[in-house]
This record gives C-alpha cells, structure tokens and sequence, in this order.
C-alpha cells in the first residue's frame, strides 16, 4: 500500500477519488426520477425496488411535460449511502429513466405532501378538530352536521402531527398523496 | 426512405435493414402473419428449432461468437414463456438479443384469450427492455430502437411483443437511421484524469494485477487487442472471470488462468495478495469475491464498467472508472505511454517471484489412471489435439464446465460461450448450434455432463436438418456430478437424487437422428476416438464415459476467503463450517 502513495478515505465527491468506507447509518432520501412517460415505466421502477429489495416510503408519479412525454416519479427511499447509490445507479440503467436525482444530497430541497382527513364526530370534540385544523392551516372542504374533511398541505412530519392529533377527535379516513419535492433555488 | 407495408413485412424489413441474416423460431397462431412474409423471402435464414428455449440460446451463441446481436422468434403464450429462461441467461451475462414474441390482438389483450400471456409484464424483470407495439405506426421504428438498446451500453437482450392484428395492419416504414435513439446514450469514454490517477497507480504498484471480465469481449475485438498490448508492455500478471477466458490468451505469458471458485490457485491467491487490482468489465460475482469481508483486504481497486450499477455494488472500491473497456484502455495506454512507460520494477520481480512459488503447487494435477478415463484428462486430450485448429468452445453446466475452463486454453474472444450468470443447464447445445449457424465451416464443440445436454437433446433435429456439425463431446459420469460433489462435501456423502438413471443408449440415439455416435470407455483408445470425432463430417454425439466420483479442485467453498481453498479431497476441513449457497 504504501507503495502506491494513496490516502485511503479523501473527503472530495469527485469521481475518481478514494472514497471513504460507507457510513453503515441508514437514512431517508428524497429521488426525483424523470421518465420517458410510455405504458409500463412505473412498473419498471417498482419492480426495480420490490425485485432488489429496497424500500419505497413514499411514491407519486405524474406527467410534467406532455409534449415531451415525461413524468416525474417522487420516491421517498430509506438506506446506507451505498444502497442509495445503487438505488441511484439501477434507476439510471432502465432504458426510458432520463435523469435520476438524490434531492437529499444534492441539494436542499422543499418536499410538500396534500392530504385529505375526514374527521366525524359531535359537539367539543367537533370544535375542537375545527380549531385544530385552524392552527395547522388546513382547510375544510366538505362538511355536514357530523364530520369535516379537511385538507392540508405540508412536509410528511406535519400531516403526521396532525393525523395523530385527528385521531382521538373521531379521524375516519385519510388519503395521502404522498410527497412531491423540488430543488430550492436555480 | 419510407414506404407502405404490413407490420409483418416491416419486421423482416427491419431486420434486413439491421443487417441480420438468421433468425431462430418456432411459428404459432400469434406470429403466423411474419411466418407468411418471411416464406416470401430468402436474404433471412430461418433455423427452426425444437423448443424456444433453444432458439434464444442459440442466438445467444450466434451473438457471442460473433458480436452482433442474435435474434429470434416465437409465438404468444407457452412460446414467449418458453423463452424466459434463454433471456434470464442473456440478460446475466449481457448478451444482445432481439427477440420478437406474438401476441393475441389488441382488442383481446386482458381477457385471457386463447394463448394470451403477460408476455411484457413477465418479461420486464428477464429483458434489459421490452416493448409491446399496439400502434403499427410506430412498429420499424420500435425494431430499430430495440437494436439500438441491445447493443448499446452493457449488451442484452431485448423483446418486442406484437398483437397479431399490429402484423396485419398497413403503415409506413421507416428505415435505421431516422429512429430516435438519443435518449439512450451510454457514456463510453472514461474520466481522463481518473485514468491519469489509475496510471500513476501502475507506475507504482508492488503487487498489481489485472482482473478481467467478460465486459472486455463485449467492448470489441479491439478492446482484447489493447488489452493484450497493455498487460505485454507492464508486465503485469492477469486473471479472468469464467466470462473473459480468450481476451487475453491461455499462451500469454503473464496469464494466471481462471480465478475464482474453481479458479487456479495462483489467480486467487494473487488477488488475495496485490496491492492494485485493476478490474475491467467483471463485476465481482460472489463466485470471485468468496467471503466479501475478506476479498483482497490490502489492495487499492479500480473499476472500469459501462455499467454504473455494477460499481461498487458488493465491494467498494478506490477508483470508478465509468466507460467502454475499449475507449478506456486506449486511454490508458496513451497515458501510460506519454509518462514514460514507467512501472515499479523491482516490485514486480518480487511479486512475480512469489506467483512463481504458487503455480509450483500445480493446483490442478489429478490422479490419473489406465482403465478409466478421467474427465481431466479427457479434456487434456482434446486440448491437445484440436489445439491449433480455430475452435469454438460451448459448455453446459456442471463440473464439466469448470474443468473446461481450467483445462482448455482461449486464444481469442468470442470463441468460448458458457452460461455464467444463471449457470443454465441446457445451455451448451443448443448454444453450439447458433455457433456453427454462424461459422458453418469452424469446429465447435460442445462440452456437456450427460445431465445437462438431455435438457436441449430435443435440439438434435435442428443439427440434422440444418447441417449443422456440432461435436457434443458428453462427459458422462452418470451423476449430475457437481450437485454429487456438494453432497460429497458438505451433506456427509448422502447422494440425493444425483444419479443419472435410465441414461439412453448415446449411440443408437445419435443414429436414429442422422448423426454419428462414438463411445469410449478406455483411456488408451480416446486419442483415435477424439480425431474421428473431429474428422467426421457432421454432427457426432461423444460418450465419454469417465469417472463417476472425480470432485472439481481447486474449490474455495461459498462463503470462504481466497486464501482458504481446498486443493484435494480434503473433506474434513471442508466441513469446518462453509456457507451454504
Ligand atoms: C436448469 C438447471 N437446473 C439445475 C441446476 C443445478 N445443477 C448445477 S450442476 C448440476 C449437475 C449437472 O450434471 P451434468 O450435466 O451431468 O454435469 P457434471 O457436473 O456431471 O459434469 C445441477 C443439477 C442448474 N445449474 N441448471
Ligand atoms: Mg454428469
């Protein structure tokens, strides 16, 4: 080794430098793949996951650009750095992905999740959702004498904090989106 | 240009137009329309096989052979699913493959017509991509993407599933050169400064050692030519996977042979030991690595792949390298030249020294005999005699296998074709067959365990009808021997269920479909038996029947480091507590 005049583990993310051994630590990470938008391509991706045994989080997928035929798939992933990197690193093989994104490391990015909370009940506990929807921002966009359905819009962690406060309030039933997220600046 | 025609024509037009000139397949219901126009034609062979399974390995060793992609045809239903295991084969050790597969018309497609299957759906996981055509407009350009994915990058193969009513369907064509592939470019030239740091790496290494894949026969014949240049000029020692045998030749003086699992025991103690390992186009299979924690502790690694995933996918390594193998060794050796062809010398000499104390341990001598033919030495003896002859080499899978790998030396690329990956018994023969379609005057061999080639054995009509002279020289130990070895070693000699009973007189089989049958038994009459086998003019069966309890050494069992291998029967210290994988 010595020979050879190598540092093992530099610091520096270019390509070719010797790298240090992947931190073991597991931790969430936010992809943006961008898709050749043709029949089959969302399977493709999860079949990708289910058959390498990652884990998905989190997915949303739609069309972003319909003249030029793309979607953009949101994947909220969890993994050591190197899983994340072969995650990366198969997305970026199947033929119609174009672009893979780790807006994670990348850089910093806003992640937004809408959902939709149908909350049934009576007199304080009523009020109560009501007033709670109001310190989260959430509107309301159905109601009748019994229940409420509120939306609310925000990061995963604050529609967490508010289901679990919906929950002893009389909280029926949830859909979640799941996350949609973008680079911040240009 | 463009012109009006049925999706059935287009596909032969494309193919024309691709510059194919065989195809393998088995006709149905689904892909009648095709069978039709490719009847009204002759600038495409048709090779008619038994069973599609065998048609996707014979375009399997129709591609390997020759480097251009093979491709085939088969109906909807049991022929798509027929051919999921040729395409998992292809698909593991990057073949290029075009196969097009008949499907039940559009407006039947999810109510399980007569003969319908999922073929895209099954297929995804089995294709490096796949296509169902539901709009004919869109066919001769779909064709020519398909050959485009198939080739480019890391190779493999492709389908492309067609609705009988798509093949009926009028529209225009549109030739090669207007379909759109830009989306699709892998990138083929390597980071110039990572190369400069790889060179100065070589300039200094003590230990170093280059360990070479199947990636290197897939870049090109080019990429074998530079590769020899390289390792000539620095004198470095190199290995190779089961995959690359051939790119470097066995007769090169600084070859160490296979290396892993059955692998020569200077290659991996070599890796065990260098200080820089140069990894090109191999991707550190678990057959090679052994015990990954304990895989070469002390060497600095650098990868060069066309593939990103197969970087630092089972061992980290120092310096990536994302690149065609040709691209970058041309590089290299630019580089390497322009500083001085600078390498550490006296390093070196050591190092060799020391790889010269290993191969005295001669890692493969056996015991042989008078009476009984050892599959060993059955191999010597074909080695031997067919040693300057342009041979092509085809294996099944099995002890066979690894003792052909150890026992014959590749002079070029492409002319040793082996399931590696998926490791498909049944792969050899047919797999013989698309080699001979594809050199009709070569000779090509098949090594085979009796086990293995009774898996294609259907695959003796198609020799026979289409003139094929495939030697299929059967190693016939009457066991599935490597399955017996495994039980010998590691469940206390309890053979289950590997014996090969109720084996077929080999002979009178081989007469009744036309061919010659030769068999041997005694080691003094095989020389003659093996040059009338290679002498005859056309397909001959070889029952070469060796001994039935020979084990495969070197091994180094799953789950054990490289410098922990058995050398001999030495089953007691196997049974010290191997993975079992
Ligand atoms: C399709 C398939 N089924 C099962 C296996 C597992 N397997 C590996 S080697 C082997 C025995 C092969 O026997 P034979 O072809 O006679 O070769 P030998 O090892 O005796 O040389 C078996 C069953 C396989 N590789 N492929
Ligand atoms: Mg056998």
């Amino acid at each position: 080794m010595a020979a050879l005049n190598i540092k093992k583990g530099s610091s520096s993310h270019s390509a070719y430098d010797l790298r240090d051994f992947h931190s073991e630590v597991e931790r969430s990470h936010t992809l943006a793949v961008i898709v050749e938008n043709e029949p089959g391509v969302l399977a493709r991706v999860i079949g990708l996951f289910s058959g390498r045994g990652y884990n998905i989080d989190s997915l949303t997928v739609a069309e972003i650009d319909h003249k030029g035929h793309t979607s953009r798939i949101t994947i909220v992933t969890r993994g050591t750095e190197a899983v994340i990197e072969q995650i990366r690193a198969q997305l970026g093989r199947i033929v119609p992905v174009h672009e893979v994104h780790d807006l994670t490391t990348e850089a910093t990015a806003v992640e937004r999740e809408l959902a939709l909370f149908k909350v049934a009940g009576t007199g304080e506990k009523r009020v109560e959702a009501l007033r709670l929807a109001d310190i989260f921002r959430a509107n309301v966009v159905d109601s009748t004498l019994e229940s409420f359905v509120f939306e609310i819009t925000g990061t995963s962690d604050k529609i967490d904090a508010f289901a679990e406060l919906m929950r002893p309030l009389g909280l029926v039933d949830v859909a979640r989106t799941g996350v949609a997220a973008l680079a911040r600046g240009v | 240009m463009s012109r009006q025609m049925t999706g059935a024509e287009m596909v032969v037009q494309a193919l024309k137009d691709q510059g194919v000139d065989t195809i393998f397949g088995y006709p149905g219901g689904a892909v009648l329309p095709i069978y039709d126009a490719i009847f009204q034609q002759n600038d495409i062979k048709h090779i008619l096989v038994r069973h599609e399974q065998a048609a996707v390995h014979m375009a399997e060793g129709y591609a390997r052979s020759t480097g251009k992609p093979g491709c085939v045809l088969v109906t909807s239903g049991p022929g798509a699913t027929n051919a999921v295991t040729g395409l998992t084969d292809a698909l593991m050790d990057s073949i290029p493959l075009v196969v097009f597969s008949g499907q039940v018309p559009t407006f039947m497609i999810g109510t399980d017509g007569f003969q319908e299957a999922d073929t895209v759906g099954i297929t995804r996981a089995c294709t490096k991509h796949n296509w169902l055509v539901k709009d004919p407009s869109k066919l001769s350009e779909t064709i020519h993407q398909a050959f485009h994915v198939a080739t480019s990058g890391r190779p493999g193969p492709v389908l492309i599933d067609l609705p009988k009513d798509v093949q009926f369907a009028s529209a225009e064509y549109t030739g090669p050169k207007t379909a759109r592939t830009e989306h699709y470019r892998p990138k083929v030239k390597g980071d110039l400064d990572a190369i400069t740091k790889l060179v100065e790496m070589m300039e200094t290494a003590e230990r170093p050692i280059f360990y070479t894949g199947g990636g290197v026969i897939n870049s090109g014949s080019a990429a074998s030519q530079l590769l020899r240049e390289l390792v000539d000029a620095t004198g470095f020692p190199i290995t190779s996977t089961l995959m690359g045998l051939g790119a470097y030749p066995a007769s090169g003086k600084n070859w160490l042979g296979m290396l892993g699992m059955h692998g020569l025991y200077e290659a991996n103690l070599a890796m065990h030991d260098c200080d820089l390992m140069i990894n090109l186009g191999a991707r550190f299979d678990d057959r090679i690595t052994g015990r990954v924690a304990d895989f070469s502790p002390n060497s600095v690694k650098a990868h060069v792949d066309i593939d990103a995933s197969s970087i630092n996918k089972i061992i980290q390594v120092d310096l990536p390298i994302l690149g065609d193998i040709g691209h970058v060794l041309e590089d290299l050796l630019k580089v390497w030249k322009a500083r001085g062809r600078k390498t550490n010398k006296e390093g070196l000499g050591k190092w060799w020294s020391k790889i010269d104390e290993w191969k005295k341990v001669r890692c493969l001598s056996y015991t042989n005999s008078d009476t009984i033919i050892k599959p060993q030495y059955a191999l010597q003896r074909l080695e031997e005699l067919t040693k300057g002859r342009d041979r092509y080499i085809t294996t099944e899978v099995g002890q066979h296998q690894m003792w052909a790998a150890q026992f014959l030396g590749f002079e070029a690329p492409n002319r040793w074709m082996t399931s590696g990956g998926l490791g498909t018994m049944g792969y050899g023969f047919p797999a013989s067959i698309g080699v001979q379609v594809a050199h009709p005057d070569a000779l090509v061999i098949n090594i085979a365990g009796e086990a293995s080639w009774l898996m294609n054995m259907q695959e003796m009509g198609t020799a026979t009808q289409f003139r094929a002279p495939v030697k299929q020289f059967i190693l016939n130990n009457e066991r599935l021997g490597m399955v017996r070895q495994w039980q010998d070693l590691l469940h206390g000699g309890r053979y289950s269920q590997s014996w090969s009973e109720s084996l077929p007189d080999f002979v009178k089989l081989a007469e009744s479909f036309g061919w010659k049958g030769i068999v041997v038994s005694d080691p003094k009459e095989l020389d003659d038996a093996i040059m009338e086998m290679i002498e005859y003019d056309g397909p001959v069966l070889f029952d070469c029947l060796v001994e039935k309890h020979e084990n495969c050494f070197p091994m180094i069992p799953s789950g054990k480091p490289h410098n922990d291998m058995l050398l001999s029967a030495d089953a007691e210290a196997f049974r010290g507590g191997a993975a079992l994988v």
